[in-house]
């Protein structure tokens, strides 16, 4: 249901005698008194045209009309407990497909505990941990195609290890080594993009080539609930929107901006409308329901492929860490809050599901965390062993070919690996 | 051969490059049917449509950042910012995007970009409308920054800046834009880039100036010749990377510096090249270096800009102080 403007809510309490009165009339149990304004629209607006008519006059001047009306929905398939809520989607359907996203965000669970490990030794840098936020990256992945371009903020680790970025490349980036971005995965995706939410015009311009070459492939861009804050980000939508461009843009809401909470990101009721401005699709997805985000996502995708524009999904999921290794969430965050979010993480819920159905075990459990430790392990190994690169580094890949001007810092910069001062 | 102003030139190099390659793209603001509020881009949309010279939403900061996309695609997009003083806000994009897209990729990603801004005071125009902020640009390593001084340097210089691997920042000083014409043949031939153009060999000082400048700068010269002082004037083109070699080869016979340009002196670009010049030439130097700029003050407006601007009095003034000092 759209969000109500404060002027409608003002109209709609002081016009709510009359309204009651005619719901009484018509033998309605939501003309009780208390019930939340909004709510109390929302039941209005549903349950028929005659009131529904009503409400438009009362809420709107004499001489307005209303031209033009939005609505959110939001999609989920399993319940925080596990249980299917609804009809499961056609890949859902099949145990292999639902074992492969539960073992990746196991895997991308034992990467972000092997990191922050690293990282609090001294052997890794900063790093943005992706803890309960597991099943929008890697349902976001699992929806797209490999000749799809992902454009990921910093905490879509998930997403990178289901496309083919190696465990050890990410160490790679995290342990600040440029070869983490020269994956040998997905060449034409994007690397992590820092500076919060300026890929997103980018995501409209990898879409745009995709366009003008007529290729049924789509530009996938993720970013968090900060970044709808930012003009990169309306600025982005609104060009895909003009240019019906195949891009679909996801916000991993985790309802942290580091210390500032979505409440205080916006007065929106929901960043999946931050679309409805640039004229293009959304809705919000239960972001620690990986099949949920899967299945919209490659509605969303299809939508792009075959030419019918781009798309806005929220989902919505909770950062269970600290924003980064360099920060303390405790200044400003309840323990309580956190704890209370645990109850609805995204691996539990998709086990819970599988042991349920049968499709799981406490010894395939057991197995799938002895193999997802050995091979964390093995790539961080592999990680720490890599000698880093020489100095002459910086300079080899700034231009096409090594300007005149810069021989001489490249030099300088080269005998420091001889041992000069 | 055709005589040509300079915007002619450069819709001229537009019109070469996207008939050379089909991967050429030009967008921006109202460069459609409209053809640029310059008209740098007139005939563009007729010729090559709707797909190839594309009329942007009002959005500075994501015209920078969609043709990094397109550019990491491997389209060459050439995007057009109506004046310089709109384009601060794709700095953000120039410098933690374009500009190291290579490095940051170890060169699995790359960005063939070219952002064209009219840039300059002397046009009576409306505030922020006559910037010159070469030097904020040339300050982003992994960028290449280029300013033509005449139709046929224009022409070629773009050529070569769409053409070229990396990004460009191509800045247009829209004071020439009408001014003078001359020939300019349209043989597809780029210019170098990272090559200073010597537009006039002399022993006894040399003038460094780049873009609309230079107008000044050769005026003095011949001012100077006149009292039989024969000034060398060095036309920078691309302030990066630095052609350093060809300056310094000057000063070394002149022994003299004077560098001119309508930036704010303070971290202006011709800092820099006094630095080049005290760090590799300063024994050749028989005179402090000069350096004749805007104030560090805001560009004026229309009615007092001729008070900021470096004229030829002023330039003539820093040549004969140099020529004068024991």
């Amino acid at each position: 249901m759209p969000a109500l403007r404060h002027q409608q809510r003002q109209q709609l309490y002081s016009s709510r005698p009359i309204l009651l009165k005619w719901l009484a009339a018509a033998g309605r149990a939501e003309c009780r008194q208390g019930v939340e304004i909004g709510q109390f629209a929302n039941w209005l607006r549903q349950i028929s045209d005659i009131v529904q008519r009503p409400i438009r006059e009362t809420v709107g001047r004499a001489n307005m009309t209303i031209v033009a009306e939005f609505t959110i929905s939001s999609t989920q398939v399993l319940s925080p407990h596990g249980e299917a809520v609804g009809p499961l989607p056609e890949f859902a359907r099949q145990a292999d497909e639902l074992v492969a996203l539960y073992r990746a965000m196991v895997l991308t669970r034992t990467f972000d505990a092997k990191a922050i490990a690293l990282q609090r030794t001294g052997r890794l840098g900063t790093y943005a941990s992706s803890l309960g936020q597991e099943a929008v990256s890697v349902g976001v992945a699992a929806a797209m195609d490999a000749s799809d371009v992902l454009l990921p903020s910093f905490r879509e680790h998930g997403a990178q290890l289901w496309r083919g970025v190696t465990l050890k490349e990410l160490f790679l980036y995290w342990g600040g080594d440029e070869r983490g971005n020269d994956f040998a995965g997905p060449r034409h995706d994007f690397p992590t993009c820092v500076p919060v939410a300026s890929h997103a015009p980018h995501a409209v311009g990898v879409a745009l080539a995709f366009r003008l070459r007529g290729e049924k492939r789509a530009a996938v861009c993720v970013f968090g609930d900060g970044a709808t804050s930012k003009g990169d980000v309306a600025e982005a939508l609104n060009m895909a929107g003009v240019w019906k461009v195949p891009a679909v843009f996801i916000i991993n809401n985790n309802g942290w901006a580091i210390s500032v909470p979505r409440a205080r990101q916006t007065a929106a009721e929901t960043l999946a409308q931050k679309a409805i401005a640039a004229g293009i699709p959304n809705e919000q997805v239960d972001g620690n329901d990986v099949i949920a985000v899967r299945s919209v996502v490659e509605r969303a995708l299809v939508r792009a492929r075959e030419g019918h524009g781009p798309s806005l999904i929220e989902a919505v999921s909770y950062r269970l860490s600290d924003h980064t290794t360099a920060d303390d969430a405790s200044r400003y965050r309840d323990d309580a809050e956190v704890s209370q979010h645990w109850s609805a993480e995204p691996i539990t819920r998709l086990r819970s599901y599988l042991t349920r159905g049968k499709l799981w075990d406490k010894d395939k459990e057991e197995s799938l965390l002895q193999d997802c430790s050995q091979t964390v392990d093995r790539a961080a190994d592999e990680y720490l062993a890599t000698a880093p690169l020489p100095p002459m580094a910086m300079f080899d890949r700034i231009y096409a070919s090594l300007p005149v001007d810069l021989v001489e810092q490249s030099s300088a910069a080269s005998a420091l690996d001889l041992g000069a001062p | 051969m055709t005589e040509l102003n300079l915007v002619q030139a450069v819709n001229l190099a537009l019109e070469r490059a996207m008939a050379d390659d089909s991967t050429v793209i030009v967008l921006g603001e109202d460069v459609g049917i409209d053809g640029g509020v310059f008209r740098a881009t007139e005939g563009l949309f007729q010729r090559y449509g709707e797909d190839r010279v594309l009329d942007t939403p009002l959005a500075e900061a994501s015209i920078a950042g969609i043709s990094i996309g397109l550019a990491a695609q491997g389209f060459r997009p050439v995007a057009e910012i109506q004046f310089t003083g709109f384009a601060y806000s794709c700095i953000d994009q120039l410098i933690n995007h374009a500009s190291r897209l290579r490095a940051r990729t170890r060169g699995r990603l790359t960005c063939p970009m070219v952002l064209r801004a009219p840039a300059g005071g002397g046009i009576k125009a409306v505030e922020h409308h006559s910037e010159s902020p070469e030097a904020m640009f040339a300050h982003i390593p992994g960028l290449k920054v280029v300013i033509p001084s005449s139709p046929a340097r224009a022409y070629g210089l773009l050529l070569s800046a769409i053409r070229d691997p990396d990004p460009v920042v191509f800045l247009e000083p829209t004071r020439l834009y009408r001014a003078a014409r001359e020939d300019v043949a349209d043989d597809g031939a780029g210019l170098p880039l990272e090559r200073c153009m010597v537009l006039r060999t002399g022993r006894d000082v040399t003038l460094v100036s780049w873009g609309a400048m230079l107008k000044e700068t050769m005026q003095a010269a011949e001012q100077l010749a006149a009292d039989g002082i024969e000034a060398e004037v060095i036309d920078v083109a691309t302030l990066k990377p630095l052609d350093a070699a060809t300056i310094l080869d000057s000063v070394r016979r002149t022994g003299r510096l004077v560098v001119v340009h309508e930036a704010p002196l303070t971290c202006g670009y011709g800092a820099e090249i006094a630095a080049r010049v005290a760090e590799h030439a300063l024994t050749s130097l028989l005179a402090p270096v000069e350096r004749v700029a805007g104030y560090d003050t805001m560009m004026p407006y229309p009615r007092t800009e001729h008070f900021y601007m470096p004229n030829v009095n002023r330039i003539l003034a820093a040549a004969r102080r140099a020529m004068a000092y024991t």
